[in-house]
């Protein structure tokens, strides 16, 4: 039988036997279920009891935005000292003088955290089932947006990870991990509009659906890894039109460009982390 | 057992280890004495597969450090001078972890785990939070955690610092123990006295370089010159020294209450005829005997003014 990871199961032991782990899932639920049910409460009192698919699925777009926003605040913060963590108890020396390669202490800790991410993620669930049930969504979505979550996670959770390893101070790293999430999360989105506004600004007859080029080629490519677009797309709404296609859905090239980034800045970890 | 061969290293544009070369043979204690900034800990980190040298050689059993560091660090327990502890472990869970992390089998840790802290004198700590222990018990518990893999190899950077004096003396106790059991110790410590005590050889580094090495007693034999001998009289011990320091071979004859204390550089039988003469000039002798230079001297005495920072860490 395969022995689970020691550093994995070190990790969620001593994750979750703090007071730290209820109280953070609680403010979660507090603070995701405020919004949401909150928005309910206001957009229903009105019409309590009548069946309104427009008005769930702006709900369910709303969960969806908040849950990510969210993730944005606790999955940099989660993985941001993992390693640095380790070096300012002086901890770490010890662990790289066992028989566990830089790799695998590396992937533990990134799963451990991500795996409280995904709790944090399911402990949700109740609510996206009001959003359901009220119709308007359909299961293929739902599902879409939770693939989209892990994908988003992992990434994030890279990102944390690698600023961890690169600076020795647990405070220059989680500001560097939040920098880099809100760059990659609200950078690439702004870009994306300021080129297509610059663009259009300079056309007479303007035509989205004919505009190609290498301009229309970025703006395409940065909506597509703006999590804020892909998000949007999956719930079927509409981003920047261009004439530009890659014969890939927005959230396939967005899965690749985040697992294929966040596999390199782990590599990089791992590497960081040996003898100089 | 462990080999150092002309090891160099710098951190910038400071030379931590300048041409280091040391061999330590099997079940030998290994003291390495030095002031701060001598190195000590950057051959210990070297040799821990931590640090990789820029120049020379270090090998663990004929292995080399940087080519096989996996089997290196399956053959070396290794004890930083400064180390934390996991919060929201158990100490049994603190030793298994770190067998889990060692390719121990499933079924061998929890006998391994109370043997360990048996061997630590904490038998009854396994089910204790490792945060709670006091510092020369997580000492003690760091000490079985390097040993949770068997290896022949311990690397121990000042282990008895910021213990008490008897966390100290079971520390030492310990560490005969581990000497019993074969096992090859490359310790530092400043408290040199004690070191002197367990090491069967020391090493006196400083600015990166091995200044002299060998077995505690040679190493203090070889660094005096003129021996230190003592001269213990019924009273005129002042006169004594006076008469001494007119004598050929004697320097700094000095009187310390009803002894006379001296430098001699004249061999054996020209000490003889010393004491037939202060014998002759009527002195009654109680006594008459070398004293031995402790560790401490002999390092003051060869890192010169650098040894003056010997009072820490």
């Amino acid at each position: 039988m395969t022995e689970i990871n020691p550093v994995l199961l070190k990790e969620l032991r001593q994750r979750f036997r703090t007071d730290k782990t209820p109280w953070l899932l609680s403010l979660y639920l507090l603070v995701i279920g405020f919004f949401v049910l909150g928005f309910m409460y206001l957009n229903w009192r009105q019409l309590p009891g009548i069946f309104q698919p427009n008005s769930s699925h702006v709900l369910f777009v709303m969960l969806c935005i908040t849950q990510l926003v969210l993730l944005g605040f606790v999955v940099p913060g989660l993985t941001a000292s993992v390693i640095s963590g380790e070096r300012e108890r002086q901890t770490l020396n010890v662990l790289l003088t066992t028989r566990l390669t830089t790799r695998q202490i590396i992937w533990s800790k990134l799963v451990s955290s991500c795996a409280f991410v995904v709790l944090l993620i399911l402990a949700t669930l109740p609510l996206y089932s009001i959003v359901f049930m009220s119709g308007g969504i359909a299961p293929g979505q739902v599902l879409g947006v939770f693939g989209f979550y892990l994908v988003t996670v992992f990434l994030f959770g890279s990102i944390g990870v690698t600023c961890s390893s690169f600076f020795k101070k647990t405070s220059v790293s989680t500001v560097t991990a939040y920098g880099l999430a809100f760059a990659f999360s609200a950078g690439t989105g702004f870009l994306a509009a300021f080129l297509y506004e610059t663009s259009r600004a300079n056309h007479v007859n303007w035509n989205p659906a004919a505009w190609t080029g290498f301009t229309a080629g970025v703006v395409e490519f940065l909506q597509h890894i703006n999590p804020v677009f892909v998000l949007m797309e999956i719930m079927g709404e509409k981003g920047i039109l261009t004439g530009v296609n890659f014969g890939l859905p927005g959230w396939g090239i967005y899965s690749i460009v985040c697992l294929a980034a966040g596999i390199l800045l782990l590599r990089w970890s791992a590497r960081l982390l040996r003898a100089k | 057992m462990i080999r150092f061969d002309g090891v160099s290293k710098a951190f910038g544009a400071t030379r931590a280890l300048d041409g280091f070369s040391l061999a330590a043979g099997r079940g030998l204690v290994y003291g390495l004495i030095g002031p701060n900034g001598a190195g000590k800990t950057t051959a210990m980190s070297i040799l821990a597969t931590l640090l990789l040298p820029d120049a020379g050689t270090a090998t663990v059993d004929g292995l080399n450090v940087v080519d096989r560091a996996a089997e290196v660090r399956g053959r070396i327990g290794y004890m930083p001078d400064f180390f934390g502890v996991y919060d929201g472990l158990r100490a049994g869970e603190y030793l298994e972890f770190f067998a889990a992390a060692h390719q121990i089998p499933v079924q061998r840790r929890p006998g391994l785990v109370k043997t360990l802290l048996e061997l630590v004198n904490l038998p009854d700590k396994a089910g204790v939070y490792v945060d709670s222990l006091s510092r020369g018990m997580k000492q003690r518990l760091a000490l079985a955690r390097c040993l949770v893999h068997d290896p022949d190899v311990l690397i121990l950077d000042e282990p008895a610092s910021g213990l008490d004096p008897r966390a100290r003396a079971e520390m030492k106790e310990i560490i005969r123990q581990l000497k019993r059991l074969d096992k090859t110790v490359l310790i530092s410590s400043h408290i040199l006295p004690e070191l002197a005590e367990i090491c069967d050889r020391v090493a006196i580094m400083e600015a990166g370089k091995l200044v002299v090495s060998g077995p505690v007693a040679e190493i203090t034999a070889v660094s005096q010159g003129a021996r230190r001998l003592c001269i213990e009289v019924l009273d005129r011990a002042t006169e004594l020294a006076g008469f001494l320091s007119t004598r050929p071979g004697v320097s700094e004859a000095h009187a310390d209450g009803t002894a006379a204390g001296f430098f001699f550089s004249g061999d054996r039988k020209e000490q003889a005829a010393l004491l037939q003469a202060v014998i002759e000039g009527g002195w009654s002798v109680v006594e008459c005997g070398e004293v031995r230079r402790n560790l401490e001297e002999v390092f003051m005495a060869v890192t010169g003014e650098g040894g003056e920072n010997i009072d820490g860490n």
